[in-house]
């Protein structure tokens, strides 16, 4: 039975069902238990992660299992891959993506690598669960979408949610991959309610989702702009467009075959990324659509991002930041 | 601690002369023009892994660095997988993928040398992190040069280790330099072991050239880490006889200096003048292990250099689990 729950809700669900299935997976990060597990002074639950993400593991797992870590991002990093190792299967929590500027090298020489230099004999089952995006007013340095970063990393996947059922169903499968998987749970959407199936489900890495059937135009998305591409896609339909939305979900792997499809569908395609526009994913989406689809384009690929400059605080500056439905909207008109 | 056997004393020794053999036969290929890329040797510095090892099984795991051949050797990582991985073959222990800076076996509980200074410690630090969780008894070890106690990972790395009450031991090996620097222009103490203090930690120091002080002390840290009394800091003091890389024009020590180190603390011969002296080895039983050794390095040789080399489809394999 589905029930209509946040994302961070949905987050919290695959948590506990993950860690109630296999006691190899432990969950670690600042303030994960955040002070819980004091009886004796009457706190047996507190925070529980910045979000509430990780509510109620503490308790019902241990102190074993649910470690609050010192603010100390690559240590703890870095010993979540030497666990995931020799045996465990982590989930690590990065508070804020934007902490990678502090915590890389866990990250891009040791868990990408370790299966590779090792020549296969080494497997990583780490899960980095990390917010990212802008929306909740919190400025340049826990504001970003670094996520370019880690899709970019050979030896690393990433996935990016955006409705609290997928948060659930591809949580619990990155947990359960073998490699390791940057999970990142787009802020603004932490809060936002959706139907969430009950008991223990996957979405599988690696399938983007046709979320709105059209015939005119692809607005292709992931994680916050998926709700931009929908908004976009009604105004649309108002003046007599069709647009298709698909939302990819994984960014590595990559559903390649059904970017392809949905651009053989309809011949004009826009891409939607929230993070700035240099070396993004919004650009590496317009190549593929050049390289292997140049024959199916009706008109240029069209990308709709950020500008390049960092995440601005004021209200009125990041409403301004963001890609709205109108410029979406805007976009698709000048494509004829 | 009971004194070794004979046996366990040749076995010591055999392992410290293979060390020494693997890496001068290296020096000797990479100048002939027979090895290509990174390679830090680890010869002067054999009574480090091999008297912390001599206390390590399969359950236990150790975390190496860029100058990790010894660390193979002494945790039991087969001498002809690891001269094959540094000939580029498909039949490295690598496959060919990682080559000197990345020779690892986890089977062996050999979790990698490691081409970025530091970071082999919190990976340590979450190999105690399993066994504890887990139970296994098993203790990680974590080895690291001078130069790694001034990377945020060292401290980050013990700061989680005693927090957490983990069984992990942290060896430094202070060969005095850093790449070329120093150890003195870069850091303000002389004993790296004081660091432990910040960390509530024990430490202790050995000396790095004396492979019974460096056993005798690596023992009782790991003991105390198996105990669940938690981790140790183990400062060795050591010298590398060949400089930071193979090629090195070593302009920033003198030849007195290092000559001094070879004549006078060599760990290998002062293996053999103690053991010789203390009646349980005869040198000629000590001749006979470096000729066995020394046909041993050769075969290894032979072996890579007539071994198949990797296929350049395979520059894909290996990079997931599942794609």
């Amino acid at each position: 039975m589905a029930r209509e729950i946040p994302m961070v809700a949905a987050i919290n669900e695959a948590l506990h069902v993950a860690m109630a299935a296999d006691p190899d997976v432990i969950v670690l990060g600042e303030d994960v238990a955040g002070g819980g597990g004091r009886a004796d002074q009457g706190i047996e639950e507190a925070w529980g992660g910045i979000m509430g993400a990780t509510r109620g593991l503490l308790k019902r797992f241990g102190p074993s299992r649910v470690r609050d870590t010192p603010i100390s991002e690559m240590g703890f990093l870095g010993a979540a891959v030497g666990a995931a190792a020799t045996g465990l299967r982590p989930v690590a929590e990065l508070m804020f993506i934007d902490f990678l500027g502090v915590a890389l090298d866990p990250l891009l020489n040791q868990a990408a690598k370790l299966r590779y230099m090792f020549g296969g004999k080494a497997r990583v089952p780490l899960t980095v669960r990390t917010s990212t995006g802008a929306g909740l007013r919190s400025a340049a340095q826990h504001s970003q979408s670094l996520y370019n970063i880690t899709t970019a990393i050979p030896g690393l996947k990433t996935v990016v949610p955006s409705t609290p059922a997928d948060a659930k169903g591809l949580l619990l499968a990155a947990i359960r991959d073998d490699d390791p998987v940057v999970f990142c749970e787009p802020k603004s959407l932490l809060f936002v309610s959706g139907d969430v199936p009950d008991g223990d489900y996957e979405v599988p890495l690696g399938q983007a989702k046709v979320v709105r059937e059209g015939s005119d135009v692809s607005l292709v998305g992931f994680g916050r702009t998926v709700r931009t591409a929908l908004d976009a896609a009604e105004i649309l339909a108002r003046e007599g467009t069709s647009a298709e939305v698909l939302d990819l979900r994984s960014l590595q792997p990559l559903d390649e075959a059904a970017i392809l499809a949905t651009l053989a569908k309809t011949g004009r395609l826009v891409v939607i990324d929230e993070a700035p526009p240099r070396c993004g994913i919004a650009s590496d989406v317009a190549a593929l659509c050049v390289d292997r689809g140049f024959d199916l384009l009706n008109a240029p690929v069209r990308r709709v991002t950020a500008p390049h400059a960092p995440v601005p605080f004021s209200p009125v500056l990041e409403d301004a930041y963001l890609p709205s439905a109108e410029r979406v909207v805007a976009v698709v008109r000048e494509m004829g | 601690m009971p004194p070794l056997s004979t046996e366990q004393l040749m076995d010591v020794y055999r392992q410290m002369r293979t060390i020494r053999a693997f890496e001068e036969k290296l020096q000797d290929l990479v100048m002939a023009g027979q090895l290509s890329g990174f390679l830090h040797l680890y010869a002067g510095e054999e009574a480090v892994a091999v008297g912390v090892c001599r206390h390590l099984g399969e359950r236990d795991v150790v975390a190496s660095t860029h100058r990790g051949h010894g660390h193979c050797i002494a945790k039991g990582v087969d001498v002809r997988g690891m001269m094959a991985e540094l000939f580029g073959r498909r039949t490295g222990i690598c496959k060919g993928k990682g080559g000197s800076m990345h020779i690892a076996d986890l089977d062996r509980g050999m979790l990698g040398a490691n081409g970025i200074v530091g970071a082999g410690i919190p990976l340590a630090v979450g190999a105690g992190l399993t066994a504890q969780v887990k139970g296994t008894g098993g203790v990680a070890v974590a080895f690291f040069g001078d130069g790694a106690t001034n990377q945020g990972q060292f401290h980050e790395a013990l700061n989680l280790a005693a927090i957490w009450t983990l069984p992990c031991v942290f060896v430094i090996e202070n060969n005095l330099y850093g790449e070329a620097t120093p150890m003195e222009f870069v850091t303000p103490v002389r004993d790296l072991a004081v660091r432990a203090a910040s960390y509530a930690m024990r430490s202790d120091i050995a000396d790095g050239m004396d492979f019974f002080d460096v056993h005798a002390k690596a023992g009782e840290a790991i003991a105390r880490a198996r105990a669940g009394e938690g981790p140790t800091l183990l400062e060795c003091k050591t010298y590398r006889y060949y400089g930071h890389y193979v090629g090195d024009p070593l302009t920033y020590r003198t030849k007195e200096e290092a000559d001094g180190w070879r004549e006078h603390r060599d760990p290998l011969a002062r293996f053999e003048e103690r053991a010789v002296a203390d009646r349980v080895v005869e040198a000629g039983t000590l001749r006979r292990i470096d000729r066995e050794v020394s046909a041993l390095i050769e075969a290894a040789v032979a072996a890579a250099e007539a071994a198949p080399l990797p296929d350049p489809a395979d520059v894909l394999s290996d990079v997931y689990v599942k794609g």
